[in-house]
């Protein structure tokens, strides 16, 4: 049964992750042949101050969404999670970023909030007219709301899943012991979400490496370089710069980046796999 | 917001006519042709939105390219999902024997339409032969079409901006040499300025041929603003620096800009340093010379770029502006902006967009203005020569017969020509000027080509004339350059680094 999954896992995962890791240690220009250069890539690359930059702006977006997101998630997750028709109407109206491409997102984004020609400028509310995307601090957290904006949804409907399925005697004898709804929350659905928690982080803290579209299309990196994350860089050294060795190398440095934050998120979870559910 | 929609809907339209610059000198020519030619290939212009195209690949995969293809996967796979284009695919007579000649056009009107007519006149007048179409968006075009080459899965045309982006072709033998055969067809080679060619020469050998239009950059004016606020387009840099903080008490941005792009930024550059310090200034990089950024006239060049920067010369918020959308133009047709340094691609644009702007003569044009004391000469100009259309060596015989044919006959045929003279933009063949008297923007094309004629030095655009390493950290530092945060002597002493590279 699992192989197709393996054969295609193979195909499209593996075989060009070893090409990549080969590619490091070549030099290419894309369409010239392809010759071994050694550590050459990775000396360019590793002594690059271009490098840690891009890391740490990888992190202020990864954690940055993660602090913003999380929450949200949480409380609209819970929101919908309740039975009641409105919530459903409503569901599917929070629903709708999740429909839109990243491209589109970041186009819509993009004009309004233009400065000359973006909603600032059409409503005439001189607060909306900042130069959104070209003051570095600004432009960050733009990335970090559009981000959110997009993938809120997403981690909504993980959590509503999540508060559906803690079982509705804990709320009834929480409730006969006389604990308010901010106290239920806290006490029963927060604890209880704890790997729905953990499964959430981990999709939102990998996921934040691979944020290129939005990124590309938002702001290209810019001001400068402060939003030029990771995958950023390495699409700029990879296709505009032509360097194809530095950029494999940058691509394996995301992929060990990633593998690494996801086995620090199941540490997170603990070793304990004991169940949540009552009596079980 | 019904105005960024209507420039959003025409995204692509400077796309269309953002050609890449060739070193060439109008005035004093082929032998200039060989002469400094930095080494390596396409220049990186910066991104557009590249999203919705689906492309329709005409090629089919064999299984050697499959491999190569998938050691590339990993890295163009990002690359494509940026382009929205689907990987190979057949369709439209990918058949036995390669199938039909193809050649891919790059989408925005008025030229899409211009090259697809061409294409179809081709086919109608050719029963025999039909030549296969793809569109693409600009950028989207440039990976695109270079990953193609990479994977020998190229167009039988291949269209493109010459330099450096063509000599990397012919160091990798993709693209077929065609001096002889323009020699044995002179008919061909004679009807086209002489001067187009350079771009698509490499060592001597002529591998593009020259197709299209002339378009050099030029500094655009609002005359509507201008009589506003009581003044004269500027003679002299001193001049520029004098109407900066008239036109801001007024409200106005003094320079509109698409900072987002970064060349954008890069042709400001390009002309102070030739005004200042003349073309051998950037040749001296361009050679290779060790140290030359740091060139006391280049650092003067950077400072009173940074200058106008900071006496706020370039509208509110110009770095995250892009070209792409056409922002930048929109600002100067709705009077947001008194001027605005660009290529002459964007007339055709701020036409059919501008309401009357353009054709209620409210659009001014001049060459850039000379700096006090400099050396450079104010004829000089920047700009693309032409562009080109080279001819794949994985074609087949008989689908390199079928190109040579529609280059003999198909391009810049008088058809073709009065398209390009009616979409205001002036075509590389010979005699163009007597045409362009009867078109209804005579006077840009006038402009345009006496520019281009008597220019004495049309210099390469800089990010084509240098390596792609250095012309990516040269649009990176020219990007911080405008941000203020970095001197004009950290740009030198990091440009210096990536010299002769």
């Amino acid at each position: 049964m699992t192989l197709p999954a393996l054969v295609v896992f193979t195909a499209f995962g593996l075989i060009p992750l070893l090409g990549v890791v080969l590619l490091s240690f070549t030099t290419w220009n894309g369409i010239g042949a392809i010759e071994p250069s050694g550590l050459d890539s990775w000396s360019v690359v590793l002594a690059d101050p271009g490098l840690p930059h891009a890391l740490w702006v990888t992190f202020l977006v990864m954690a940055l969404s993660w602090l913003f997101q999380t929450p949200v998630s949480i409380l609209i997750g819970t929101f919908l999670a309740g039975q009641h028709r409105y919530r459903a109407v409503l569901a599917v109206l929070y629903f709708v970023p999740l429909l839109l491409s990243s491209a589109a997102i970041s186009i819509t984004y993009k004009a309004l909030l233009d400065p000359n020609f973006g909603l600032g400028a059409g409503l005439g509310v001189p607060l909306l007219r900042q130069d959104w995307l070209g003051q570095p601090g600004l432009a960050l957290g733009v990335v970090v709301f559009v981000v959110s904006w997009q993938f809120i949804p997403f981690h909504s409907l993980i959590y509503q899943g999540g508060v559906r399925q803690i079982p509705q005697s804990m709320y009834e004898a929480a409730e006969l012991d006389g604990a308010g709804t901010v106290r239920r929350f806290f006490s029963i659905t927060l604890p209880q979400l704890k790997y729905t928690i953990i499964t959430s982080s981990t999709l939102m803290v990998v996921g934040s490496l691979t944020y290129f579209d939005l990124i590309f299309v938002l702001t290209a990196g810019g001001p400068g370089d402060a939003t030029r994350v990771l995958a950023l860089d390495m699409y700029k050294r990879g296709f505009q710069a032509n360097l194809m060795g530095p950029a494999s190398a940058i691509a394996v440095i995301l992929v060990l980046v990633g593998l690494g934050l996801a086995l620090l998120m199941r540490r997170l979870g603990g070793k304990d796999t004991d169940s949540q559910l009552e009596g079980m | 917001m019904l105005r960024i929609l209507s420039f959003r809907r025409t995204v692509t339209d400077t796309e269309n006519f953002r050609w890449r610059p060739g070193h060439v000198g109008l005035g004093r020519l082929p032998d200039h042709a060989g002469n400094h030619r930095p080494k390596t290939f396409r220049s990186p212009r910066e991104a557009a939105a590249s999203s919705t195209e689906i492309s329709v690949d005409p090629m089919t995969t064999s299984r050697r390219n499959f491999l190569r293809f998938a050691l590339a996967a990993p890295l163009a796979g990002s690359a494509l999902a940026a382009c929205g284009t689907a990987g190979p695919s057949t369709a439209g007579g990918g058949a036995a024997g390669g199938g039909a000649p193809s050649i891919w056009i790059i989408s925005g009107q008025p030229g899409e339409g211009i090259r697809s007519n061409t294409v179809k006149r081709f086919n109608e007048a050719n029963p025999d032969i039909k030549f296969d179409t793809a569109t693409f968006q600009n950028d989207a075009y440039k990976t695109r079409i270079r990953t193609a080459v990479g994977a020998n899965q190229a167009p039988t045309l291949i269209w493109g901006w010459g330099g450096g982006t063509l000599r990397s072709y012919v160091e990798a033998g993709q693209v077929d040499d065609l001096t002889s055969w323009l020699d044995q067809n002179a008919g061909v080679k004679d009807r086209l300025l002489p001067s187009a060619f350079a771009a698509g020469t490499v060592d001597g050998k002529v591998y593009g041929m020259p197709c299209e239009t002339v378009q050099p950059i030029v500094l655009y004016y609002n005359k509507r603003v201008f009589e506003r606020v009581g003044a004269q387009p500027p003679q002299t840099w001193g001049d520029v620096m004098d109407l900066v903080p008239r036109f801001n008490a007024q409200g106005i941005a003094p320079f509109s800009l698409g900072g987002q792009s970064r060349w954008t930024n890069m042709m400001w550059l390009e002309f102070l340093f030739d005004r200042i310090g003349g073309s051998e200034v950037f040749q001296a990089v361009a050679d290779g010379e060790a140290d030359a950024w740091s060139n006391p006239l280049a650092i003067q060049a950077l400072t009173m770029t940074q200058d106008l920067v900071k006496a706020n010369g370039f509208i509110n918020g110009f770095s995250s502006i892009t070209a792409d959308s056409n922002a930048d133009q929109a600002l100067l047709y709705t009077d947001k902006a008194a001027m605005m340094l660009h290529g002459s691609w964007t007339y055709g644009s701020m036409s059919s967009e501008g309401g009357d702007f353009v054709s209620g003569g409210h659009l001014g044009y001049m060459n850039f203005p000379p700096v006090d004391g400099g050396k450079g000469d104010p004829s000089d100009t920047v700009g693309n020569p032409a562009q080109y259309l080279s001819i794949s060596s994985k074609a087949t015989d008989q689908q390199k017969e079928a190109a040579k044919k529609y280059l003999a006959t198909a391009v810049l045929s008088d058809a073709e020509v009065q398209e390009w003279i009616d979409a205001g933009a002036v075509p590389i063949v010979k005699g163009a000027e007597a045409k362009l008297a009867g078109s209804k923007d005579a006077d840009f094309l006038n402009f345009i080509y006496g520019v281009a004629s008597t220019t004495k030095t049309f210099a390469q655009s800089w990010d084509q004339a240098l390596s792609p390493t250095a012309a990516e950290k040269l649009l990176d530092n020219i990007a911080q350059l405008f941000q203020l945060s970095i001197s004009p002597q950290q740009f030198a002493t990091n440009m210096n680094q990536v010299i002769g590279q």
